[in-house]
């Protein structure tokens, strides 16, 4: 493949310039997607058929609905801190368009920087969201905001640990933090060598972007709406947007460290194509989750995290170090056929670890 | 009964492959405008039907009407039988309950099977027997009528897999 050379690459500004409004763009139209995916694939989950009215498969209700909360008046409540509470959902929104900079769509190309720690700088802005949620929750002056923020700093501390962990374990295996470096070690697709830290990094960033089983922090039916219940209009849409964007960034990471990001069969100009099937396929059992699971209760939520996820991710980082270690290559890496060692291993520990994880405390079985 | 593998995450696989059946199921939603059901023979719905010929002017209707809603006004004809002047209902008042129809010494009164029977004026709801009158493409309901079933087609049947969508 020749490299492309067009003027505006070796324009530093230029370059920033082009490349974050294609960012920017990106973002925004696949969050449109997604939501319009999601509401569509809840359908026939649920044996109905989603929304159909709006153009036809309702490709536009997205837009209808963008169109709809923009014309909402925007309150802000007598009690809330006017500032903080301006300025939460643009701190909520920023973090992702930030993780986007680095996931690479094509072969060798980060959007904005080919960053050499460019896992790190993810994990890094990621964990930034949270602190635009809690901002929301704090500034709006409700009872039920403010649960919502506490709920999601305890949530977010508890399972960026198994998440961080499981990408260790990615890491230790590729031997780089690039993510470029990390889908060009990728000669088999890492959810097969380790099955175990694919399932951890899933189910620690469905509760890293607060949905599916895991959306106490906006539980409609306790805390009604948490972090954005006084939130109306143009503020509300960007919390809306930043949560679909997480799920966004969350499946581009998941597919570029688990599924080999942009690398497939055919020309290497595919591999964006290939790229955005592996992230509706990641978001797809994002939805599939989301559709079967109840929402955990708050105690439940922390033990899973603390006492299931976290000695799991553990055991895993020490097998893969291991495995590096004894089998891997002069260069790093383990050989393709720890397949059959580590698919039995993750069920195993599965299995072992559910024995001895109880739920404890709060539970009263009531017996006569 | 308890398996060695209860409370090993295998229920969690076991409601993921059920939520992917429901994936393949047919829906089972009705795209309302579009698609409409067909009811039951016996539906008591919209529109009283009322058979000038059959009607003899004896009020039973009215009396056995539980909102007191039919108004009746008869005159003496010219050969000594009632003539109905003013037959009135109020449908938005009307609980569609059919002791009228099922009081009927004559069967001259029935049900109708519209259910679509919202309006902009309270006035429109007021039926007067122009309104009523049967004529030969107004839809009976075989309520309390049950000579008038076999003319009527079949209810569709959610069970039997019938989705009845029928396009208008």
């Amino acid at each position: 493949m020749a490299p492309i050379n067009f003027w505006v690459l070796d324009n530093f500004w230029a370059h920033l310039a082009l490349f974050g409004i294609a960012i920017i763009a990106f973002v925004l139209l696949m969050v449109m997607v997604f939501i319009w995916f999601e509401r569509r694939a809840f359908g026939p989950f649920q044996l109905r058929r989603g929304p159909n009215r709006a153009s036809p498969w309702g490709a536009l209700q997205p837009v209808a609905d963008a169109i709809k909360v923009l014309l909402k008046e925007d309150i802000v409540p007598a009690v809330a801190d006017k500032w903080v509470h301006f300025i939460a959902p643009i701190i909520g929104f920023l973090p992702v368009l930030l993780i986007f900079a680095v996931v690479p769509f094509h072969r060798g190309h980060g959007l904005l920087p080919d960053m050499n720690i460019g896992i790190l700088y993810v994990v890094a802005i990621s964990a930034l969201g949270v602190v635009g949620v809690f901002m929301a929750g704090w500034a709006s002056g409700n009872k039920y905001s403010l649960l919502g923020g506490m709920r999601v700093i305890a949530q977010m501390v508890s399972y960026e640990v198994p998440l961080v962990l499981s990408i260790i374990s990615v890491v230790l295996v590729a031997g780089t933090l690039s993510m470029n470096g990390i889908v060009a070690a990728q000669e088999v697709p890492y959810f097969l060598l380790m099955p175990l830290g694919f399932i951890i990094f899933l189910i620690a960033a469905m509760a890293e972007i607060n949905r599916g089983p895991f959306d106490l922090l906006e539980a409609d039916s306790e805390i009604v709406a948490g972090f954005h219940i006084e939130y109306s209009g143009m503020k509300f849409a960007m919390f809306y947007l930043a949560e679909y964007g997480h799920a966004l960034a969350m499946s581009a990471i998941a597919a570029t460290l688990f599924f080999g990001g942009w690398k497939g069969p055919g020309d290497v100009y595919l591999g964006i194509l290939w790229f955005l099937l592996k992230i509706f396929f990641i978001f797809f059992l994002l939805i599939w989750a989301r559709v079967t699971f109840p929402r955990l209760r708050v105690d439940h939520l922390m033990g899973f995290g603390w006492k299931f996820l976290f000695p799991l991710a553990l055991a895993n980082v020490f097998i893969m170090a291991a495995e590096v270690i004894f089998w891997g290559g002069a260069d790093g890496g383990v050989p393709w056929w720890v397949i059959f060692v580590n698919f039995p291993a993750a069920i195993a520990l599965i299995y072992l670890w559910s024995r001895l994880f109880k739920f404890g405390g709060g539970r009263v079985d009531v017996t006569a | 009964m308890t398996s060695r593998l209860d409370g090993s995450g295998l229920g969690l696989l076991k409601g993921m492959a059920m939520t992917f059946k429901h994936l393949l199921r047919p829906r089972i939603t009705t795209q309302y405008p579009e698609e409409r059901l067909t009811l039951s023979k016996r539906f008591r719905g919209y529109t009283m039907v009322w058979d000038r010929e059959r009607c003899t002017g004896c009020a039973t209707c009215a009396k056995s009407c539980p909102q007191g809603n039919i108004e009746i006004v008869t005159s003496k004809g010219a050969d000594n039988a009632y003539v109905v002047e003013k037959f009135e209902l109020d449908s938005g008042r009307c609980i569609f309950c059919g002791l009228c129809v099922e009081s009927c010494p004559y069967d001259a009164l029935f049900l109708g099977m519209e259910y679509e029977c919202s309006s902009y004026r309270r006035g429109e709801l007021v039926l007067s027997k122009e309104k009523l009158l049967y004529t030969p493409d107004k839809q009976r309901s075989a309520y309390a009528r049950p000579k008038l079933e076999p003319a009527l087609p079949r209810q569709t049947l959610l069970i039997e897999g019938d989705r009845g969508s029928k396009k208008r």
